[in-house]
């Protein structure tokens, strides 16, 4: 039986609609190609022959933020306007350890939880853990909460966020663990999300360290989510790589630990990694900071007196920047659900706050910057033009600090940096800016545009400082092992869909299966058209050239995030990479992916299996 | 049983915690101006399209009233006589062996529905010809329609080339199949291609009560997920 349909009335947006597929047929007539399309785009004024608005009307997403055209389904979509620079900078709460109740096993918990009555998800026993006991414990509860991401002036109501919420003090997310090297840390992860998802996300999830160093059943991979109703106990032993046969031990300002200290890492981060669902779920709020210190060597002490002496306690301050949407008639923070090349927001966030301030003293501070996705990269300025003083790539130090004028982040890529503000005058106002241009959810341009103001910094008054600019950090690790094997992972589109080395992702196939404490050359590639941010787990590596050129001198660093395609550093692509990695101490399944989580969401990913 | 006890400790226990599920704005919120609370039936239908199409039964239908509204559906757009990298006929008869794994389920809770490209081509005549060549079963319809009608669907789903010459050329187009359950608003997609296996894994796994995937054990490396 065929329902009766009505005949609307065209209204004002039907004639938009009508008018523009007319344009497609004018340009499909006239067999314009690319360059002519685009050469047309560039050249021909406002007075807007048609076929550049059509072209302009490609622009296909009917919720892609400021893309203005109304040109696929129904609404133009601008996030509500936000007056910048009215709330503070959110400082994310520092963790507390707790004693878990009940506690910690091997194998999954017979018992269930005294703070939720939560059962433990079914897990494999953990690797070693009588060799790693946990000693510091901490407990998060993954629930919705309401968040003012607009100042109150705005009038805009709160969105619903999901993000972890610590149980003993109440504090919402970003939340950072400050971890230290020799304490072991296990955390407990409770799933308390809605099936009510508000408009987009998944109550399932996979917590992942992203650049922990972690056995496969607490990595927080893709597949091993758990549900609602459940928590799971991540083991994350705070052990530094080479630990268990390449080298059992080095020293370090007189200092001997376990594993090699040259791969002591500093800034890591944990997001949810739910299967298909990592974008919805990590934009909506699970991602918090996860600082690793190394004062068992003298070294990252989270003390400016000590080690190498870098800004510490409230000078010390992580930062991620993530572009979101807010649904112009609710307020709400929206996600495009059928974007499969990449979402971009049009405001940007830090720390949760759109456009925050910071009230800093004169003296040095360390920013950690993380982009947060799922697609923007971004390239930080300073205002006033002063440079920054990067100490890390990807939160690994670099063998000496670099001073840029500006650093370009692809997504989940993290720099440590200071800022010296001892040279402001009182009551200056110094902005945090992003100035590269992206259009679209593919790539940026690579252009060089008016600045964003991410974070205004307002220079208030004095304060000791007893940290200093070190003039070295840390070597980088021996790649003077052999290699084992040779492997290539092409991140490319086959059949209209993304894939590696031309093949859909299957969880049932191990696209390598990796001998433990092997080390392996990995080539990155990538044809261009596209940037995709590449990401192995469990073990960070080493660029050994980009497309046959030595790398540039702040990618001599260790790394787990490789940017590969269009627009990597200027306008210029970087079509091919080989990275130097080891798999070292752990066993078990781990995937290689895009770290644009909308790709990856699609299958851009690979599994490995490092077995005995 | 779990959920009751852990509000009741968090109720108890007094940590400023907001209740489990929170709807901003209506409970511990005054009203802010000009924002509408949407409810979820409202937010639900304004992403999509209600557009009129047909059957390869030659049924008239709207898009989200008829095929969307309240289902588990899997969608994909492709043309009859598609010759890319043969991934319309490759993926029909991919999605043929994905309709056998789901079982009766199709046509009763899950609906498979694949929309055209190429509208002035495919009939509901050749649709169906299409259709029964692959040897397909009730609860995965064929749709074509108006043409103006199909693009603005297509854009609206996103199965759409940023590049404009790719994006006019049909052979160009997506591979992807898009998944969800639209009452609970959980959309994803794989590519078609994906083993039919996965394809009926994946959706099980965003179902509430759905098959979970084999935890994978490092100590038994041979035992594959399924």
């Amino acid at each position: 039986m065929a329902p009766h349909i009505r005949s609307s009335t065209p209204d004002a947006h039907e004639k938009l609609v009508s008018r523009y597929m007319k344009e497609i047929r004018d340009i499909a007539k006239a067999g314009l190609n690319r360059r002519e399309l685009l050469r047309m785009g560039l050249v021909m004024g406002g007075a807007g022959a048609a076929a550049l608005q059509g072209a302009r009307g490609f622009k296909p997403y009917w919720a892609h933020a400021a893309s203005g055209s109304g040109s696929g389904g129904s609404l133009e979509f601008r996030s509500p306007r936000n007056t910048p620079f009215i709330d503070p900078l959110p400082i994310p709460p520092v963790m507390r350890p707790v004693t878990l109740n009940p506690a910690p096993t091997k194998g999954t918990n017979p018992a269930l939880s005294a703070v939720t009555g939560f059962s433990e998800a079914t897990r494999p026993d953990h690797q070693r853990w009588e060799e790693f006991l946990p000693v510091t414990t901490y407990e998060s509860i993954e629930k919705a909460v309401p968040h003012d991401f607009y100042p109150d002036i705005d009038g805009v109501p709160p969105s619903t966020v999901w993000t972890f919420v610590e149980p003993s003090t109440g504090n919402a997310g970003p939340l950072r663990i400050k971890a230290r090297y020799g304490e072991p840390v296990l955390h407990r992860v409770h799933n308390a999300l809605p099936a009510d998802n508000g408009g987009f996300g998944i109550n399932q999830t996979s917590t992942h360290l992203h650049n922990g160093h972690n056995a496969s059943e607490s990595d927080g991979g893709p597949l091993h989510f758990y549900d609602a109703g459940q928590f799971k106990d991540f083991h994350w032993p705070n052990v530094r790589a080479g630990f268990s046969k390449n080298i059992p031990e080095s020293s370090w300002n007189g200092r001997t630990v376990p594993g090699d200290v040259r791969e002591t890492m500093s800034f890591l981060w944990f997001h949810d990694h739910m299967h298909d669902f990592t974008a919805q779920n990590t934009y909506k709020g699970l991602a918090s900071f996860y600082t690793l210190f190394s004062d068992d060597i003298n070294l990252d002490t989270d003390d400016e007196t000590t080690g190498l002496r870098l800004p510490s306690g409230e000078f010390d301050i992580p930062m991620v920047f993530a572009d979101k949407v807010f649904d112009p008639r609710t307020g709400q923070l929206f996600f495009d659900l059928f974007n499969l090349d990449g979402i971009l927001g049009d405001k940007d966030t830090v720390n949760g706050a759109i456009q925050p301030f910071l009230e800093v003293k004169r003296r040095k501070y360390r920013f950690r910057f993380l982009v947060g996705g799922p697609s923007r990269v971004y390239e930080f300025f300073l205002s006033n033009g002063q440079f920054f003083i990067q100490l890390s790539n990807d939160g690994n130090l670099l063998p000496r600090p670099l001073s840029r004028r500006s650093m370009r982040l692809q997504v989940a890529e993290r720099v440590d940096v200071i800022v010296d503000f001892s040279k402001a005058g009182i009551g200056e106002k110094i902005h945090l800016q992003n100035r590269l241009e992206q259009v679209d959810g593919r790539a940026p341009t690579g252009k060089i545009i008016a600045p964003t103001n991410l974070v205004e910094f307002r220079v208030v008054g004095d304060a000791r400082d007893d940290s200093r600019v070190p003039a070295a950090l840390l070597d980088l690790p021996s790649r003077n092992v052999p290699i084992a094997k040779n492997r290539t992972w092409k991140f490319d589109r086959s059949g209209g869909a993304w894939s590696v080395n031309g093949k859909f992702f299957d969880p049932d196939v191990f696209s390598a299966v990796i001998r433990r404490n092997n080390a392996e050359i990995w080539t990155f590639e990538s044809p261009g058209g596209w940037v995709h941010p590449g990401h192995p787990h469990m073990e960070e590596f080493q660029i050994l050239d980009r497309d046959g050129k030595p790398p540039r001198i702040e990618e001599v660093s260790r790394k787990d995030m490789l940017g590969i395609g269009d627009s990597v550093f200027g306008t210029d692509n970087s079509s091919k990479a080989r990275l130097f990695l080891q798999f070292r101490d752990w066993l078990g399944d781990y995937p290689m992916h895009c770290h644009n989580t909308v790709h990856e969401d699609h299958g851009m990913m690979i599994l490995f299996n490092v077995v005995a | 049983m779990d959920r009751r006890h852990f509000l009741g400790v968090t109720a108890t226990a007094a940590l400023g915690i907001a209740a489990l599920s929170t709807i901003p704005g209506s409970q511990d919120r005054p009203e802010k101006n000009g924002f509408a609370t949407t409810p979820s039936e409202e937010r639900r239908r304004n992403r999509f399209l209600n557009v009129a199409l047909t059957t390869h039964e030659g049924r008239e239908v709207r898009f989200y009233d008829d095929l969307i509204k309240g289902k588990t559906v899997l969608l994909n757009f492709f043309y009859t006589v598609c010759t890319a990298e043969a991934i319309c006929p490759l993926g029909t008869a991919n999605l043929v062996e994905v309709q056998k794994l789901l079982g009766p389920r199709v046509g009763k809770d899950i609906f498979m529905y694949s929309i055209t490209l190429d509208p002035k081509n495919d009939t509901p005549g050749v649709l169906k010809s299409y259709a029964k060549a692959f040897g397909v079963k009730p609860g995965w319809e064929f749709l074509t329609g108006e043409k103006d009608a199909i693009e603005r669907l297509r854009r609206n789903l996103g199965y759409v080339n940023l590049d404009p010459v790719k994006d006019k050329d049909p052979s160009q187009h997506s591979g992807m199949l898009r998944y969800g359950i639209e009452p609970l608003e959980r959309w994803a997609g794989c590519a078609i291609l994906s083993r039919p296996k996965w394809i009926a894994k994946y959706l099980a796994w965003v179902e509430p009560a759905g098959e979970r995937p084999v935890s994978f054990s490092p100590e038994s490396p041979d035992v594959v997920r399924s």
